[in-house]
């Protein structure tokens, strides 16, 4: 067994009035060290779950997780989570987030000078040098998530867990996130478990599509390989027949299952997956 | 204040005018109006105080009370002058002697209200000292939450005079000293003033530690914060709003408690004034306490209003509106 993380058998069950609610079921993934994998399903369907499972912050009722072989089972910063809503601490300042965490994780390993610059070089890399003193009320709220990103990758963690990261952001913001991500992840070749619902930012970002069935008892539907090369230009890429074919297939996928689950609860507005052009 | 600024055909002499005259509105509205209400009140206790006789005379007016402002005052510093004179006079006969005797003349109003000052901020420091810490636990711990809340609903509302005769024996029986360095009543006082002003300070910390954002937990979590780093880091800064509010309300009620207590315990400051007034029956008694009511007032006021202050200064959220 040489997969670096693996998803295994993971079921989950929250206890409800009705009797045990079960959201997850036997959701099995393999992900190799370096690979850029997206979660995508409808809302609901138990994805941030799967997240929470790996970032440890839920414990799962069946299966497990392991990583490196080890198996994990409580929160720690070599699993770090870039949270849907930044979860930046408000009365820090950018710097600030950033050195908390920084501190923490290197306390024993990097002298304080060191850790000063590894926090500034993580800022850098998310281009925020330039706001190191504002407070995250001050900033707007793709900073807010570049700053969050930040924090996450100067953990120099084993997996990057991202929870619908951009999902709060205008399009505008977020396909300007999506490139910074496609470049920081060119330079440092993380392992990535992305979350979202837009099918442009799965296909655009990934190695793997993990698609999901609805819930409850959700668990993987379909795995999509991307075999785009990269680096990618999403300009180029909107032109291209491949890329085209792969976001047709997953839109597919996501309509039938859809239309499959009638006895879903959600209003087919939150439902739809958003279908855009991309550039 | 520059909304006029769509009206682009104004020409500027109109935008001045408008300008000016939202200027006016704000003057008005934060000036004029509560000047007018003051002006009114004084004029209906005015004429309300001549239609109620009581065994000490009639009410005393505005007019009245204020003669009795400058009274107080004056006696204050006669008093001062007599000390000055009496440590003059120790100087002159005894300069030989090392130990000289104490000026033992009453105290007056100015001294008073300094008493009453003092033993409030310690029966607040000491509540404070008590509730913070407490909350916090309360707060972090939904156990301990449930045990300290039916104590905490049930000794919430007890009377201040409710507790000064326990609090007095207690303090009688285990403060036994022939010289004492701080007077009984002075801890009779304070200590009263602590058990009431306990209770706001520990229910808000709780409620602000335990409401402290599950996200920013779980950022903890991931970070593996040790529990004094989470505590310091995490939690107490995003506790910091509800426990002023605490903080505040415990200080609002400490003051008020606190004249009762010093009626009951004899502590020489604003409430023993105003009980000796009473027994004292002059025509000037009446006066004298409503001198003491309005500056308790006012001391109540620019209590919270420091608090206010320290408050903004400590909080992080700089955008809130605090009043």
């Amino acid at each position: 067994m040489n997969t670096y993380l693996s998803i295994d058998h993971v079921g989950i069950s929250f206890p409800t009035t009705k009797g045990p609610l079960k959201v997850l079921d036997a959701v099995n993934l393999r992900v190799e060290k370096g690979e850029f994998i997206s979660l995508i399903g409808h809302s609901g369907c138990g994805k941030s779950t799967v997240l929470n499972i790996v970032a440890g912050l839920l414990q799962a009722t069946e299966g497990g997780i392991l990583l490196e072989n080890r198996e994990v089972n409580e929160p720690g910063p070599d699993r770090a989570v870039v949270f849907q809503n930044h979860s930046l601490l408000p009365w820090l300042t950018v710097y600030g987030n950033v050195r908390l965490a920084v501190d923490q994780v290197f306390k024993r390993t990097k002298s304080k000078q060191e850790r000063h610059d590894w926090t500034l070089h993580n800022l850098e890399l998310v281009q925020m040098g330039h706001a190191l003193e504002r407070k995250p009320d001050e900033i707007s709220g793709g900073m807010k998530q570049r700053v969050g990103i930040a924090r996450a990758l100067a953990m120099e963690p084993k997996v990057l867990l991202m929870d619908e990261p951009f999902g709060a952001l205008d399009s505008l913001t977020r396909t300007h996130m999506q490139d910074s991500l496609m470049e920081i992840q060119t330079r440092l070749n993380n392992t990535v478990l992305l979350i979202t619902h837009d099918v442009d930012e799965a296909v655009l970002l990934s190695d793997r599509i993990v698609m999901m069935t609805n819930g409850p008892s959700a668990t993987v539907g379909n795995i999509l390989r991307v075999d785009l090369p990269r680096p990618r230009d999403r300009l180029a890429l909107a032109e291209n027949p491949t890329y085209n074919h792969y976001r047709a297939e997953v839109v597919k996928f996501l309509h039938e299952r859809h239309r499959n689950s009638s006895g879903s609860r959600e209003t087919p507005a939150e439902s739809q997956p958003r279908l855009k052009r991309v550039g | 204040m520059t909304t006029s600024a769509t009206t682009a055909g104004t020409p500027r002499n109109g935008l001045f005018i408008e300008v000016a005259g939202q200027r006016l509105v704000h003057f008005i509205s934060g000036l004029l109006i509560p000047t007018l209400a003051i002006v009114l009140f004084l004029g209906l206790w005015g004429l309300g105080a001549r239609n109620v006789q009581t065994s000490l005379g009639q009410l005393p007016g505005p007019v009245k009370v204020w003669g009795q402002v400058i009274a107080l005052y004056q006696e204050h510093q006669a008093e001062r002058q007599k000390e000055a004179a009496f440590y003059q006079r120790q100087a002159e006969r005894n300069t030989a002697q090392v130990q000289g005797r104490k000026y033992t003349g009453k105290p007056t109003f100015a001294d008073q209200i300094l008493t009453s000052l003092i033993t409030v901020a310690t029966g607040f420091i000491l509540a404070s000292l008590i509730a913070i810490p407490l909350g916090i636990l309360c707060g972090m711990s939904a156990t301990l939450y449930q045990a300290m809340n039916p104590l905490i609903q049930v000794f919430k509302p007890v009377s201040p005079l409710a507790w000064l005769p326990l609090v007095t024996l207690v303090v009688s029986a285990l403060y036994t000293s022939d010289n004492p360095a701080i007077p009984k009543s002075f801890l009779n006082s304070a200590i009263t003033v602590t058990l009431c002003c306990l209770w706001p300070t520990i229910i808000n910390t709780t409620v602000g530690v335990a409401g402290v954002s599950k996200d920013l937990i779980n950022v903890s979590r991931v970070l593996r914060l040790g529990w004094l780093t989470r505590v310091v880091r995490i939690v107490l800064p995003s506790a910091i709003p509800l426990m002023f509010t605490g903080l505040r309300l415990s200080l609002g009620i400490g003051w008020m408690v606190l004249i009762a207590a010093e009626m009951l315990a004899q502590n020489p400051g604003l409430g023993k004034f105003v009980w000796d007034e009473f027994q004292n029956g002059s025509s000037d008694s009446l006066a004298r306490i409503m001198v003491a009511v309005l500056v308790i007032g006012f001391i109540g006021f620019l209590l919270d209003q420091a608090m206010l202050v320290f408050q903004r200064r400590v909080s992080w959220d700089k955008g809130a509106v605090l009043r």
